[in-house]
Formats: structure tokens, C-alpha cells, sequence
């Protein structure tokens, strides 16, 4: 995997003619670059196992920090590094903010692998699970308001779980008994997206409206690091770009789309790529779920000010199979999987709140406790999903049903009633 | 001759023309070291390499437009989409590109490109995982349109596709590719051609892809009731042998096309039109057409009522034939 994190000889992103954003809490004073994207790091580097591989020297000294090394905030040993453009957004953590994202993380995750077991027990058709993305789904959600609303792809139930939707509707697409879990209004979050990468068109006319309407709310884009390469996603971006739409493009780098290793849908960090359409980009540890969380704050702060877009790759690791049809040891080995595994968000977040001498013991129970009643919960939900009526099929093709459809309904309510055993009631 | 599933001789003749001719290549989304998702090219990498069988991007259109250039260079790709619903990115390329450069050349660039799409429903799968597109590209001239149905079929079809220097579109029936069969990977099939599958007297039914096995089914099932039912299985959706269905007609005096994709602008309409233009008179009842609804394909809970499955089928024999139907049941 280290050919994707090498920098490379990378052109200086900046446009000279770039109309420099207004206001730009992210970038350091007196910067002569206008993106987060160029402001360096001034957080020293800890001797400590880097989580995400560390990249070679950037060949471009104002990429530093952003785009190539991923930010970091929680060591892989749970120690707090000071990081310079993160940590004013990290003022407000206090030990109950920690134990209520150990809480998600862990909540999300028993719910996550009761889903795999009820897919291996035939409750579900498919599952796509999400174990080793928590920090990134969780520290993402739960640093944005309610009203911004997102636009996923099929992996983003740690963001769903955050929206209020129900476990057992993010399950019920899985199990087929509908096309869409949940309304989106009701949980500002759109149907999840199974075509990769169209979502992000969908964020960015989002955004256009809202700013057209003079509302504050931004837009999410989430995709994962195959999306990169579908043409809809950079012409998203060059939308976004264009009409500085307050969207956030958020990029969730887990190193596979299923078989294919990152490095073949880009030689150089994802993160670099907005870069070239003009939308600053910062590249952040997305096993770190503070630094997830801070390095959302900040973006958001900045969309929302008005100066456009922005991007975040959150370099993390999918530790399960794509989906449970899926068999992850015809393309990886163990000794990467073992390295990831050490790198767990849930892992550092518990050794952090150890550090920091918090009842650990009294928390990991409360998390166990929680993630089984949720579970069972699940359990019971999904067995409980009401099957549409065959009828159902017609509903909802148009706004209004037309005569040749009615046709159709009538024809298969006949068909069914012919075959139904004689005798049985209608 | 060997018992292979579907998907085994597909890859046995992807193998074969890799074996036969440097210039095939294969790309696709997970084709390489993990073999597709279907497994079809399982093991090709290794054997033929990665120049060869090439994991390509996430991007179709890419895929699809990156073949283009490759045989301009006199390569002859055989593009995977990873399933039917993925194919529409790749749309403009296929459409406004590997459909006309031919015709646009005044004949001096030939496409011979093959793009395998498994296609159709039935195996419960999550929304774009079991769309029947086969309209779209049927409607597009300049592009062959052709379908499999058992695994010999699959097998001669697919060496047919790749040896043809027309841009040809093979769609796979995914809930078939495991259904078993005798193979001679020798066999090469003839495109432009229906097989007719099963002789009979009372009425013509014609299916293609994943419903010819659905299609003898039936038919073995109306002979239990007395009746004798003609199956063709078109396999070249474009061009169509028309000639097959029609002389068909002829005999039996009655039609029934069944396919998955929904009925309007369809297969179907296609079918029966040309069967009114080619021997109205011959006809002795309205034809019928069983087909899914017209409606997004539906979650996997309602899948079994949208296919066209036994019941239906029979149950549009019977009003071809003049007998009582669901419809006059009601
Ligand atoms: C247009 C399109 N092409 C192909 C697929 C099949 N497919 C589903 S998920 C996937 C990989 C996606 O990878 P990535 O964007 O990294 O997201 P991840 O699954 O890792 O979360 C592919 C190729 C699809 N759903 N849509
Ligand atoms: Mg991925």
C-alpha cells in the first residue's frame, strides 16, 4: 500500500488566478495561500507508530500536514498530540464528550455485526459492513449540526445511526422489503447511494439551493476512495467549484473498493485531486475520531462562512469484507489486516480515555450493555419489517397512477387470485 | 464434452480466445485478482497477466472508452460491467461512440469490442443489481445485442462475440451462471441466429437470456395439460432473427413473448410487431406478451410477483389459446 500514500513530485496546486476566500479561519495568519489546504502543520511528530502510514517529505513544502501526511490528534497509543490547525476546534472536549463517542463507536459497531449475523442467518439479503470506519462516520456526524444534510453512499450507518435513523431501517433495504430505509427529510439524509459516486452531484445542487435561498445549511458528501475515479464525482467538484457551493466533499479512504487497492485510482493522495478543481483539501487520520471531528468542525466553519467547498479524506480501513458475499483473503493478507487492527478507533479512543485515567472499565460495560440490548433490539425489529402487498409494486412510479398501470395492478390482482388455493378467503 | 456450470464456461471461453489471439484483453472493475464478482475470470490474471486482464478503475465509462482507443489500435477488448444497473455511466460512450464509429469511418474503424453485462433479477439483490437494459441497446444501431441461456450456449456465444468485428453487447443472465450443462468449448455459435429449443404445434413462445429455462419449464409443464408449446430462444436481440419466430408462427398460429424487462418499448413489442408485419394471417389470436410491469425494478420482497415466472406464462398460454385465463377468472 505504500505506493498510495507516496507523494510523488506533485505540481503546486495553487491557481494564481484563484480568487482567494474571503475568510479563511483555517489558513495560519498572514499565509500568502488562501486553502487550509496549504497551511502547514506546526504540530511536532511524536515518535509513535503513525496510523496511517507515514508518506515520504512532500516534494511541495505547503502541502505539508494537509494533503499527504494525515492529521492526527490521538496517537495509535492514545496519547494527545497537539496539532496546531486542529485543536482550537477541539477546545470544548471534555471527558463526557469522549465516553458519548466511545458510546456511538461502540453502539454502532455491536449493531453493525449483528446486522453480519443476521445476513448469515438468511435475514438479510446483503449487508455492507462498516467495522474499522466508526471514528470517520462518527466524528463526521457528530460535529454538524441537524439541519445539514447528508448524501451518502451504502456504507454510512455510523452517520445514519447519528441521524436518528432506526436500525431497523437502515437494515431494510438489505432485507429487500424496500427501496428506501427511511424518509430523507425526516432525517436530513438521503436515501443511501448504491450508484458509486452519483451522490455527490445531488450534495453540490443541494448546496446551490440552500445558498441561493440565503440558508446556512451545507451539504455532506460521502464516497468512498473508488467513487474517486467515477466521472461524477470530479464533476461534482467542478461544480461545487465554480459556484462555490457549501458543500463538504468527505472522502472516506478505507484502501479497497472491494478487491482494487487505492493506488489504482490514484498514484498520489486522494487528497491532492480537489486541489486541481480549485477546492481546498485536508487529508486527516480517519481512525482518530477527534481529529475526524475537528477537522469537520473546521470545515464546516469555513463552507459555511461562504468560501466554497471543501474536501476531506479520512484515511481509514474497511477491517471487514466489502459486503458478507465477499471474501477479503483473495486480495489482502493478515499482515495488513493485523496493522489495521492495532490502528482500531475504537481501540485508540479507549486507550486515550485511559491516559486520561477515565473509568474505562465502567464505560467498555456500559458500551457491551448498550450494543447488546441494541442488538437484540435489531434482532427483533428486522424479523418485525412489514412485507409490501404485490400491489405495492405500482405505487409511487409516477405522482399519479395512469390508466395503463391501474391496468397492470388489476391484471396481477387477478393472476394472484387465480392462484390462490381454492377455498381460501380473498 | 464436459458438465460445466455457466459461469465455468464462460471463463473456459475467455480463456480460450486469451489462449488464441494477443490482442483480446479483458477489463473490468475486480476482474483480476479477485476474478469478478461472478468469479467468470477467475484465475485469467495469473494466467494471461495483468497487461492482459486488466482491473480497471471505478469508472465504466472509462472502461467502455478506453476500449474504444485500444482497438483503434487493433486490440479486441472484452469489457466487464460488473452488473446490469453499472452499465449508464458507460452509456454515452457506448452509444454515441462504439455504436457509430463504424458507420461514421465509412467502415474504416471497426469496434470489435465485446461488453459482458450480467443482467436480470431474481437472486434478491439490493436496487441497480437486477435491471434488464436490453431495450436501450437494441434501440441503438450499430450495436449487436445478444444473450445466453444455458452453459454450452454461453460458451459458443461468447467465442462467437469475441471473433466478430461488430461491437457486441452479451448479456449474461446472473441467476443462471450456476446451472449446469454439457459443454464442447469448441462450439462457436452463430449470432445472428434463434435456436428454436423445443418443437411443438399449439402456440410459439419465445424467451431469451434468463427466461429460456423458465420459458422450457413452462412448457414442459403445459404438456402435462395437453398442450404442445413451440420455445425459441432469440439469443441475438439485434439483429433479430425474425425469420425463425415468424416461420414458427406459421405453424402454431399463436405467440407469447415473455422476457423481465418491463413491457413498454420493449423485446416484446418488437417481436409481436414484426410477427404482424411478417405473417398477420397466419396468426389465429391476438399475441401475448408476459413481461415484468412497468415499474422501477422492485425491492428482492416483491421480485417474485414482478418476474415473469411458470404461472404467468402458462396463464398467457391459455388466453392465446382461447381458454380461461386469470383474467376472465376475476
Ligand atoms: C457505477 C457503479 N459501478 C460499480 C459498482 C459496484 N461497486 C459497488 S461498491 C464498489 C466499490 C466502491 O468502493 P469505494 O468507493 O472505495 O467505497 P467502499 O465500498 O470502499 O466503501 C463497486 C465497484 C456500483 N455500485 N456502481
Ligand atoms: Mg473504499
Amino acid at each position: 500500500m505504500s505506493t498510495t500514500m507516496s507523494a510523488g513530485s506533485t505540481r503546486s496546486p495553487r491557481d494564481e488566478h484563484h480568487d482567494p476566500a474571503p475568510s479563511d479561519p483555517a489558513a495560519p495568519r498572514g499565509a500568502a495561500a488562501p486553502h487550509p489546504a496549504a497551511a502547514r502543520s506546526a504540530g511536532p511528530r511524536s515518535a509513535a507508530p503513525d496510523p496511517a502510514e507515514p508518506d515520504p517529505a512532500p516534494s511541495h513544502p505547503d502541502l505539508a500536514g494537509a494533503v499527504d501526511q494525515p492529521l492526527q490528534v490521538l496517537a495509535v497509543d492514545g496519547t494527545r498530540r497537539p496539532e496546531a490547525q486542529l485543536d482550537p476546534c477541539l477546545r470544548d472536549v471534555d471527558e463526557a464528550q469522549l465516553a458519548a463517542l466511545f458510546l456511538d463507536m461502540s453502539v454502532i459497531r455491536a449493531l453493525d455485526d449483528e446486522a453480519v449475523a443476521l445476513q448469515r442467518q438468511g435475514e438479510l439479503g446483503l449487508w455492507p459492513p462498516l467495522r474499522g470506519q466508526e471514528a470517520a462516520q462518527i466524528g463526521l456526524a457528530r460535529a454538524l449540526p441537524e439541519r445539514d444534510f447528508f448524501f451518502t453512499s451504502y456504507r454510512e450507518n455510523g452517520v445514519a445511526w447519528c441521524r436518528g435513523v432506526e436500525p431497523a431501517e437502515m437494515l431494510s433495504v438489505w432485507r429487500g422489503t424496500t427501496l428506501s430505509g427511511w424518509d430523507p427529510f425526516a432525517r436530513r439524509m438521503a436515501t443511501p447511494q448504491v450508484i458509486i459516486g452519483a451522490q455527490t452531484h445531488h450534495a453540490v445542487g443541494y448546496a446551490m439551493a440552500m445558498a441561493a435561498r440565503g440558508q446556512e445549511d451545507i451539504a455532506i458528501a460521502c464516497f468512498g476512495d473508488g467513487a474517486m475515479s467515477q466521472g461524477d464525482v470530479s464533476e461534482a467538484m467542478v461544480f461545487a467549484a465554480s459556484f462555490r457551493a457549501p458543500v463538504l466533499f468527505f472522502c472516506q479512504n478505507n484502501h479497497y473498493a472491494i478487491s482494487e487497492p487505492v493506488a489504482l485510482q490514484s498514484t498520489v493522495p486522494l487528497s491532492h485531486r480537489p486541489l486541481g478543481f480549485g477546492i481546498p483539501s485536508l487529508r486527516v487520520d480517519g481512525n482518530d475520531v477527534l481529529a475526524v471531528r475537528a477537522a469537520t468542525r473546521l470545515a464546516a466553519e469555513r463552507i459555511r462562512s461562504g468560501a466554497g467547498p471543501m474536501f476531506l479524506e479520512a484515511v481509514t480501513y474497511r477491517l471487514g469484507p466489502h459486503t458478507t458475499s465477499d471474501d477479503p483473503t483473495r486480495y489482502r493478507d493478515e499482515t495488513e489486516l493485523e496493522r489495521w487492527r492495532e490502528r482500531d478507533p475504537i481501540l485508540r479512543l479507549d486507550r486515550h480515555l485511559e491516559r486520561l485515567g477515565a473509568p474505562v472499565a465502567q464505560l467498555r460495560t456500559e458500551a457491551d450493555e448498550r450494543g447488546r440490548e441494541a442488538a437484540d433490539a435489531l434482532r427483533d425489529a428486522v424479523a418485525a419489517l412489514p412485507v409490501p402487498a404485490p400491489e405495492a409494486l405500482f405505487e409511487h412510479v409516477l405522482t399519479s397512477e395512469h390508466p395503463g398501470l391501474a391496468r397492470q395492478r388489476e391484471q396481477l390482482t387477478a393472476l394472484e387470485a387465480s392462484l390462490a388455493p381454492a377455498g381460501s378467503a380473498s | 464434452m464436459t458438465t460445466m456450470t455457466m459461469a465455468a464456461a464462460l471463463n473456459a471461453a475467455l480463456a480460450d480466445a486469451l489462449a488464441a489471439d494477443e490482442d483480446v484483453l479483458l477489463i473490468g472493475e475486480d476482474i483480476g485478482t479477485l476474478g469478478g464478482v461472478f468469479r467468470i475470470t477467475d484465475g485469467l490474471q495469473d494466467r494471461f497477466g495483468a497487461e492482459r486482464v486488466i482491473d480497471a478503475p471505478l469508472a465504466e465509462s472509462g472502461i467502455v472508452g478506453t476500449s474504444v482507443g485500444m482497438a483503434y489500435a487493433g486490440r479486441r477488448p472484452v469489457c466487464e460491467i460488473q452488473f446490469d444497473g453499472f452499465v449508464f455511466p458507460a452509456f454515452d460512450q457506448l452509444v454515441a461512440q462504439v455504436a457509430r464509429l463504424h458507420y461514421r469511418t465509412g467502415g474504416r474503424v471497426r469496434m470489435p469490442l465485446v461488453i459482458r453485462i450480467p443482467f436480470g433479477g431474481g437472486i434478491g439483490a439490493v436496487e441497480h443489481h437486477s435491471e434488464s437494459p436490453e431495450a436501450f441497446f437494441a434501440h441503438t444501431p450499430g450495436l449487436r445485442v445478444v444473450t445466453v441461456a444455458d452453459p454450452q450456449d454461453a460458451c459458443s456465444t461468447m467465442r462467437a462475440a469475441i471473433a466478430c468485428d461488430d461491437p457486441v453487447i452479451l448479456l449474461e443472465p446472473k441467476r443462471r451462471y450456476w446451472g449446469k450443462g454439457e459443454v464442447d468449448t469448441s462450439l462457436t455459435a452463430d449470432l445472428d441466429s434463434a435456436r428454436v429449443l423445443r418443437r411443438g404445434r399449439d402456440a410459439t413462445l419465445v424467451a431469451y437470456g434468463p427466461l429460456v429455462v423458465t420459458a422450457l419449464e413452462a412448457a414442459a409443464a403445459a404438456e402435462d395439460d395437453g398442450i404442445d408449446l413451440e420455445v425459441i430462444d432469440l439469443r441475438s436481440l439485434a439483429p433479430l432473427d425474425r425469420d425463425t419466430v415468424a416461420a414458427s408462427v406459421r405453424r402454431t398460429g399463436r405467440l407469447v413473448v415473455a422476457h423481465e424487462a418491463s413491457g413498454t418499448v420493449s423485446l416484446s413489442s418488437e417481436v409481436i410487431t414484426c410477427v404482424i408485419e411478417d405473417c398477420f394471417e397466419h396468426l389465429e389470436a391476438a399475441p401475448e406478451r408476459v413481461t415484468g410491469y412497468d415499474v422501477p425494478y422492485p425491492p428482492a420482497a416483491l421480485e417474485d410477483h414482478h418476474l415473469p415466472g411458470i404461472d404467468r406464462i402458462l396463464d398467457a398460454v391459455d388466453r392465446t389459446l382461447g381458454r380461461r385465463s386469470s383474467r376472465e377468472a376475476a
